[in-house]
């Protein structure tokens, strides 16, 4: 069209000037260098999910019936990950404490992150004295760091599910809290919700067309890292015996439950905490490259 | 092409001089800002206790199982003074605390200070030798690695990542079995002695370290690039120094702000390992004390550790205003 | 003023030198077959627009293109030395010690954490110059020399401790400290004010009388005219003409060294066109050559008596807008022009109604505009519409450029998906942007094209005033041209009025008809904009015009020193 002399960037990276760095943008070599991980990652949720959903896809055995014939086996081609003390195979109960685990995480994610939601949108476009308020609420659960709100809201309400769940809900909230207000903010303050004042729309149009969605974009990556994170916190729960009531198969539990066999039968502890260790990076590994690609769309 | 002009949507305020901001002011603001954050913290504590569905009173004549009679549950209330009304007890309970009075347990009959003041040593060294040791482990690791080709940053990077995401009590597991039980070079059950120390310390540095080293790396590699580190090395500076003299404190100074998070999040693991470890310390007590309903020991560790993380951030702010300068004159807020 | 030494040989020869970036079966190059020399004591500027490779070959001279990079001359000498294939053991003896490099932007060029002092001594520790008491006596006596006062002081003090140009004296004294026989400047009057960047250009000047080559890269043809003797115009990663300053700025001969000059926004260039039209592009129903008409009768905007204060961070209130008074009637433009703190920009806001005054009142066409209730303001807004410097960060970052554009038209005028995306199409159309572009994300487009979508989204609610603010100070020179043409265009065809906020003296001269100056908050001169340029009658007006490198002066006018 009209671009007589619009000469379009020439597709060459401005030099940093750091001898040994790579040149090339770097959000391209980061996405770049992290796809294979990032495949690995959802094929894994991905058979956790299926895991989560239906189990006897993935295994026959049951998780909860006993056969002390079989009891504390090491790990062979009949029981991939051994025997626990009852006889069951590790392997069965790891499968089905997928969904536990994930059920838990995803509750108590979805209790944080809603509760975030609010106290983090209500912050942000509240006026100074809301914010404040809000603010100094925040700075308080912080004094409470993490697993400690959730043991104290064990102590008041006693130990169970339900409790695991809002517990590391509500103790994971002002992290993610903190970080929404901080999106409310760095969006309300744009220039483009600045421009749509200006066209003369009112500010509700404003707020549901541009601020709520932008300053919830993040939440995508919130959401998955805060899964994993989650999943970490009531299996650790759990695993002092805090949490789901045996002999339910959840990861943490079967931690609880292995740790005193640790010297003899170390499967009963490996194979569960490999499952939970697995499921962060899976969920971690997505959560960033996420980022990145929210980021890179939006700068 | 000026990239600084204040347009209609930010700026047009004025460039003021900057002017010294007197260091004790902002000192006592933040120390009372402390106090308000506690007091907060004291009343959250109270609320949550009131909400507690259970009998208080049941609790300390040893739970429901021992069947108490009415006669004793009103001795109990009056003892403790159960039946006063809310205002008075949160009255009680907040001067209490104010005194050092944590109140008593329901389990052991004994006052909670008394209780905490015996455990908490450990737990003391522990978290600290472990955030120190976390530092130790993350700014090496980031030095050596960090923008020294693709090889060596995703290594480092990928270490990180790991070891941040890594559960403490599985990690603390696998160190156990790999190294006390297996290769036998330390004991297996805590004293307190440095060797029984270090296995439980790596246990929550190393978390920690891939926690610091990634956000540290982050900012080093930003560093790399910046204008600055160019001129630097116009000027003749080899990558060594512009890295060492320049962009390393420029990288240390976001993970110095998240060390007070960092050290209320070891806090939590602390008590994970404790019990990993057999380690004598605050973990023990605090999760008997959570299975058991023990509410004045709950809320007594839980005000130590708020006290903790509260004093460990206001070091941290003041620390971090000597270590950038630009906000001892700036007016500006971080 | 001493004649410059003149050696037999060249101090900096470059012969052919290309570089590219990439894995090596798929180099991407750069910059091509680039020759030039520089003599001690004489200045060769490079000037080019963005992706003309002026950086990178100015990185290339010490030896900072990156890892990834290709290097390749017949040759490339300092002093009869070769610099080609050096390894990075001695580029470290040369950088800093026979060259000296500034960049643009002291703020950010030196490093934020560390004291001034030791900025400057760092080239000297380097080196091995002296000991450390040596080196601090020489740091006091190199901030001395570059015109920096209290210098003691100022070498313990912080980067953004210091004003704009002390910091950029000081980023130059840090370059020149090991006295290196050749000087590579990159932008560094960039962010600068007009009055500051004078005095910078002084203190290089004088740094080339001390017998020091000089290379100083920019964008800006008038900034190099005032000191440059050769200059060398890069395109596309090739140098399309290079020869002494008079003759190219006189007499060019390649085309685009033409369109360059041409497209420069000055006093001669009122009431021209900026830049050549292109085939196919929307030809404007109105001749920018002749003057509009302006009606004196009903003003659209009339603003009283303003008065903003802010208060500073250290408790001081200042006013950014100090009893300003102002008019604009239908179909002229009004250019508010003043440097950074002039209060410009706080004026503007006050106007669109986006910020209260402390006092006084703006009126729209009669009625009132700044007392009214926000909610009883909304409708009227259609009629004042703005243009803001970032295009990027106005627009909402998920949205397409058609759904930009739609935001902005006004409900009751266009029902529909067909009607609205009919006018959509016609409101691109107008600002030169094809159909094609309707589903692209701003990231995806150009910086000029960025800009006309959001002058397309100016025009959607028909507005009679629009206020642009700073609208191409973030463009190349090229683009900017066009973006003034189009506004020129539009302006003459659709008879709307602008108010346009500008620091640049040459754009404001070039498209306002009446001009506001103002500083620390009062308008200092107000008149047409011939009279303000020609006669200026205060004395800031004066100084700003004095300290403004300008194309259309004699050599003589250009390379003298300002007060």
């Amino acid at each position: 069209m009209s671009t007589a002399i619009d000469p379009n960037a020439i597709g060459a990276p401005l030099p940093g000037g750091a001898p040994a760095s790579a040149a090339g943008s770097r959000l391209s070599a980061r996405v770049r260098g992290v796809r294979p991980a990032v495949a690995l990652s959802v094929l894994f949720l991905a058979l956790i999910v299926i895991a989560a959903i239906v189990p006897s896809l993935l295994t026959k055995g049951d998780p909860l019936g006993v056969n002390l014939a079989h009891s504390l086996q090491s790990p062979s081609l009949e029981f991939p990950f051994g025997t626990d003390q009852s006889g069951r195979s590790v392997y069965t109960r790891v499968i089905y404490g997928a969904r536990e685990s994930v059920l838990i995480g995803l509750g108590a994610t979805a209790v944080g992150l809603g509760l975030a939601a609010l106290l983090g949108v209500a912050a942000g476009l509240g006026g100074k004295v809301v914010d404040g308020g809000i603010n100094r609420l925040l700075e308080v659960l912080f004094s409470f760091p993490g697993l400690l709100l959730a043991l104290f809201l064990v102590a008041v309400f006693g130990s169970g599910v339900s409790t695991q769940i809002i517990a590391v809900g509500i103790a994971s909230a002002p992290g993610y809290a903190r970080m929404i207000r901080g999106q409310v903010l760095q969006v309300k303050g744009a220039d483009y919700v600045i421009a749509s004042k200006a066209l003369g729309h009112p500010p509700s149009r404003t707020l549901f067309k541009n601020i709520l969605p932008n300053a919830f974009r993040p939440l995508v990556v919130l959401a998955t890292l805060g899964v994993g994170q989650s999943i970490v916190w009531a299996s650790a729960l759990s695993f002092l015996g805090l949490g789901v009531a045996p002999p339910a198969p959840e990861w943490g539990a079967m931690l609880d439950a292995g740790k005193d066999y640790i010297q003899t039968a170390w499967w009963l502890t490996l194979f569960p905490g490999a499952a939970i260790v697995a499921f962060t990076l899976a969920a971690s590994c997505l959560g960033r490259y996420l980022q990145r690609r929210i980021e890179g769309e939006t700068y | 092409m000026s990239s600084a002009t204040p347009s209609i949507t930010h700026g047009g305020a004025l460039e003021a001089p900057p002017r010294r901001r007197l260091p004790w002011q902002t000192a006592v603001k933040r120390v009372l800002g402390a106090i308000v954050v506690l007091w907060a913290a004291a009343t959250l504590c109270f609320v949550l206790q009131e909400l507690s569905p259970g009998d208080p009173a049941i609790a300390i004549l040893g739970g429901s199982g021992a069947r108490p009679t009415e006669q004793q549950l009103e001795q109990t209330n009056e003892r403790y003074g159960l039946n006063d009304p809310v205002l008075e007890r949160y009255g009680r309970f907040i001067s209490n605390l104010a005194t050092g009075d944590l109140g008593t347990s329901y389990q052991y009959k004994q006052p909670v200070t008394t209780l905490i003041s015996e455990q908490v040593g450990p737990t003391l060294v522990l978290i600290f030798v472990s955030t120190a040791l976390a530092w130790v482990i993350a700014v090496p690791l980031t030095l050596l690695t960090a923008g020294r080709g693709r090889a060596r940053s995703s290594f480092g990077s990928g270490l990180e990542a790991f070891f941040a995401g890594v559960p403490p009590y599985w990690l603390g597991l696998v160190l156990l079995v790999v190294f006390a039980f297996e290769l036998g070079w330390f004991p297996v059950t805590g004293g307190t002695s440095p060797d029984a120390l270090l296995l439980p310390a790596l246990t929550l540095a190393l978390p920690l370290a891939g926690f610091l080293g990634q956000v540290t790396r982050d900012e080093f590699d930003r560093g790399l690039k910046q204008p600055f580190a160019i001129s630097a090395r116009t000027r003749g500076a080899s990558e060594n120094e512009v890295r060492r003299r320049h962009v390393l404190r420029h990288a240390m100074l976001p993970g110095i702000t998240l060390t007070g998070w960092a050290i209320g999040a070891t806090i939590s693991g602390a008590v994970l390992v404790e019990i990993i470890y057999a380690r004598p310390g605050l973990g023990q007590v605090l999760v008997n004390a959570v299975s058991n309903q023990d509410l004045p020991v709950v809320v007594g560790v839980t005000m130590l550790v708020a006290l903790i993380y509260v004093v460990v951030n206001l070091l941290v702010d003041l620390l971090y205003v000597i270590v950038d300068p630009r906000l001892r004159t700036a007016g500006r807020a971080a | 003023m001493s004649p410059p030494r003149i050696h037999e040989a060249p101090l900096l020869r470059v012969e052919n030198l290309s570089v590219g970036f990439g894995p090596r079966d798929k180099v991407n190059e750069v910059v091509r077959g680039v020759s030039f020399s520089v003599q001690s004591g004489r200045c060769l500027a490079i000037v080019g627009e963005s992706g003309s490779g002026k950086t990178v070959t100015a990185r290339t001279l010490v030896g900072l293109t990156g890892e990834r990079s290709h290097v390749a001359a017949d040759r490339l000498e300092l002093n009869g030395i070769s610099l080609l294939g050096l390894s990075n053991r001695r580029w470290r003896t040369v950088r800093g010690a026979e060259i000296g490099f500034v960049l643009q932007d002291a703020l950010v060029s030196l490093d934020p954490l560390r004291k001034v002092g030791k900025e400057i001594a760092e080239p000297l520790r380097i080196h091995g110059w002296g000991d450390r008491s040596k080196r601090e006596e020489k740091v006091i006596e190199l901030l001395r020399e570059v015109g920096v006062p209290e210098p003691e002081m100022r070498a313990r003090q912080l980067p953004h401790e210091l004003s704009g140009g002390l910091r950029q004296r000081a980023l130059i004294a840090s370059a020149i400290a090991m006295d290196p026989g050749l000087l590579v400047a990159d932008e560094p009057t960039t962010a600068l004010d007009v009055t500051v960047q004078a005095q910078i250009l002084a203190l290089l000047q004088k740094t080339k009388e001390r017998g020091r080559g000089l290379i100083l890269i920019s964008h800006d043809l008038a900034v190099v005219s005032r000191l440059a003797d050769e200059v060398a115009v890069m395109r596309l990663g090739e140098i399309v003409e290079q020869g002494p300053v008079e003759q190219i700025l006189r007499a060019p001969q390649h085309p685009y060294t033409k369109a360059l000059l041409d497209a420069v926004p000055a006093a001669h260039s009122k009431g021209t066109r900026l830049a050549p039209l292109v085939e196919g592009a929307y030809i404007p129903a109105g001749d920018p050559q002749v003057p509009t008409v302006i009606d004196t009768r009903s003003p659209i905007i009339t603003a009283e008596d303003l008065v903003k204060t802010f208060r500073g961070p250290d408790g001081v209130s200042r006013a950014a807008v100090d009893h300003v008074s102002l008019e604009i009637r239908p179909g002229e433009t009004l250019g508010i022009v003043g440097e950074s703190g002039s209060g410009k920009t706080t004026t503007a806001r006050i106007v669109l109604a986006l910020l209260d005054p402390d006092s006084g009142n703006v009126t729209l066409r009669g009625k009132p505009w700044t007392t009214l209730k926000e909610k009883d303001r909304r409708q009227r807004r259609r009629r004042v519409s703005v243009v803001y410097q970032d295009p990027l960060s106005s627009f909402d970052p998920r949205w397409t450029v058609r759904r930009i554009v739609d935001d902005a038209i006004a409900e009751e005028d266009y029902k529909g998906k067909e009607q609205r995306l009919g006018r959509v199409k016609e409101l691109l159309g107008h600002v030169g942007i094809g159909a094609e572009l309707l589903d692209r994300r701003p990231l995806q487009l150009s910086g000029g094209q960025r800009q006309r979508v959001a002058i397309a989204r100016a025009l959607a609610p028909e507005p009679e005033l629009i206020v642009c603010d700073e609208p191409v100070s973030a463009l190349d020179v090229s683009i900017q041209a066009q973006v003034l043409d189009l506004l020129a265009d539009l302006q003459s065809e659709l008879k709307i009025a602008y108010l346009f906020i500008s620091h640049d003296l040459g754009v404001i001269y070039h498209v306002s008809d009446r001009v506001l100056v103002m500083k620390d908050g009062r308008v200092v001169e107000s008149g047409s904009a011939d009279e303000v340029f020609k006669a200026p009658q205060a004395e800031y007006t004066q100084k700003l015009l004095a300290a403004l490198p300008r194309l259309d002066r004699t050599e003589t006018e250009r390379k003298a020193v300002p007060a």
